[in-house]
């Protein structure tokens, strides 16, 4: 009964137009709580304690891990797309990671960027081919490859199922990127969040961490939800400047 | 440099990318949404959204 129901929900929104409509109605919801939990989250960031031992630094993991965090979840967003568009055909599938892909790119360029500025005070480098740095820079690396691959592709339905097929080989890298810390020696210490037996990080960065973390994840639904209605527009408008070119032809 | 340095850079960082996105997602859709005006102004309309005189003919008994 519960399965049939989403389903039923799940096919409901195959139509682009309701999707459109159900898309106008949530987006300046989750844009005003996104606003208002990185209004708490960036208070907390900076009304807690530093570390004992890394000082103030240890802020820079408020926006670090929430980064992190959402350049693997994207991609995992982009995998269930993927198997949308080559499984069920789903119409709004391949619009989901055509859509995600620059999110993600950013996302994972933001975790670089302040991993490297967070690495040079703490690690005494900017730096390291290790297992963690490596996977996530050659997940940033298949991002900017998808979101080429989609433009090189002037038929996006025929984009759309190569770039499926390339999203769900890439996935491989996924729990490499996870794992890496725990198969390998990297700088990275082993998880201590996500963890079996509870988080072994105080309570004093957890909260603010959780509360960013949200934020971040509620910041990529708005701008994918976004993104994706603007490319539901952008079939829209070439669809239309065909036919008028066809109605023309026929004119002429 | 200062940890100062490394955070306020991390968090201007961080910000700035941020904000290019919002600010690509939002200009994309005005832009987007401006062609479909013109286009529906010059009076080219989707399919389904064309009026459908045949089913006010269905319609009579």
């Amino acid at each position: 009964m519960t399965q049939s129901l989403a389903i039923t929900k799940l096919s409901d929104l195959a139509n682009p137009t309701r999707f459109l409509a159900l898309a106008a109605r949530v987006l300046p919801w989750m844009g005003t709580v996104t606003a208002v939990l990185f209004a708490i989250g960036l208070y907390l960031s900076f009304a807690t304690e530093g570390d004992y031992q890394q000082g103030q630094t240890v802020r820079i993991m408020y926006v670090h891990v929430p980064a992190a965090w959402l350049s693997m979840m994207c991609y995992s967003v982009m995998a269930l797309s993927a198997i949308g568009t080559l499984v069920w055909r789903h119409p709004l599938a391949d619009v989901s990671h055509r859509a995600a892909a620059p999110l993600g790119a950013a996302f994972t360029l933001i975790a670089l960027a302040t991993g490297s500025l967070w690495g040079r005070p703490m690690w005494g480098t900017w730096w390291v081919w290790d297992a963690r740095l490596t996977s996530v820079f050659v997940l940033f690396l298949m991002y900017l490859g998808l979101i080429a691959l989609n433009r090189a592709m002037d038929d996006p339905s025929k984009a759309a199922r190569v770039s499926a097929v390339l999203i769900l080989v890439g996935f491989v890298n996924i729990p490499i990127i996870k794992f890496s810390v725990d198969w390998w020696n990297t700088l990275h210490q082993p998880a201590s969040v996500i963890r079996l037996d509870g988080p072994t990080i105080d309570g004093e960065f957890l909260w603010p961490l959780l509360v960013m973390a949200i934020a971040f994840t509620l910041l990529f639904f708005t701008l994918h939800i976004a993104a994706m209605r603007n490319e539901i527009w952008r079939r829209r408008v070439a669809a239309q400047r065909r036919l008028a070119a066809r109605a023309a032809g026929r004119e002429a | 440099m200062t940890h100062t340095f490394y955070i306020a850079l991390s968090y201007a960082l961080t910000a700035l990318v941020a904000l290019c996105l919002i600010a690509w997602v939002w200009l994309d859709g005005r832009a987007r949404r401006g062609e479909l005006a013109e286009l529906e102004a010059s009076g080219i309309r989707r399919r389904s959204s064309q009026p459908r005189d045949d089913a006010d003919q269905s319609d009579k008994p």
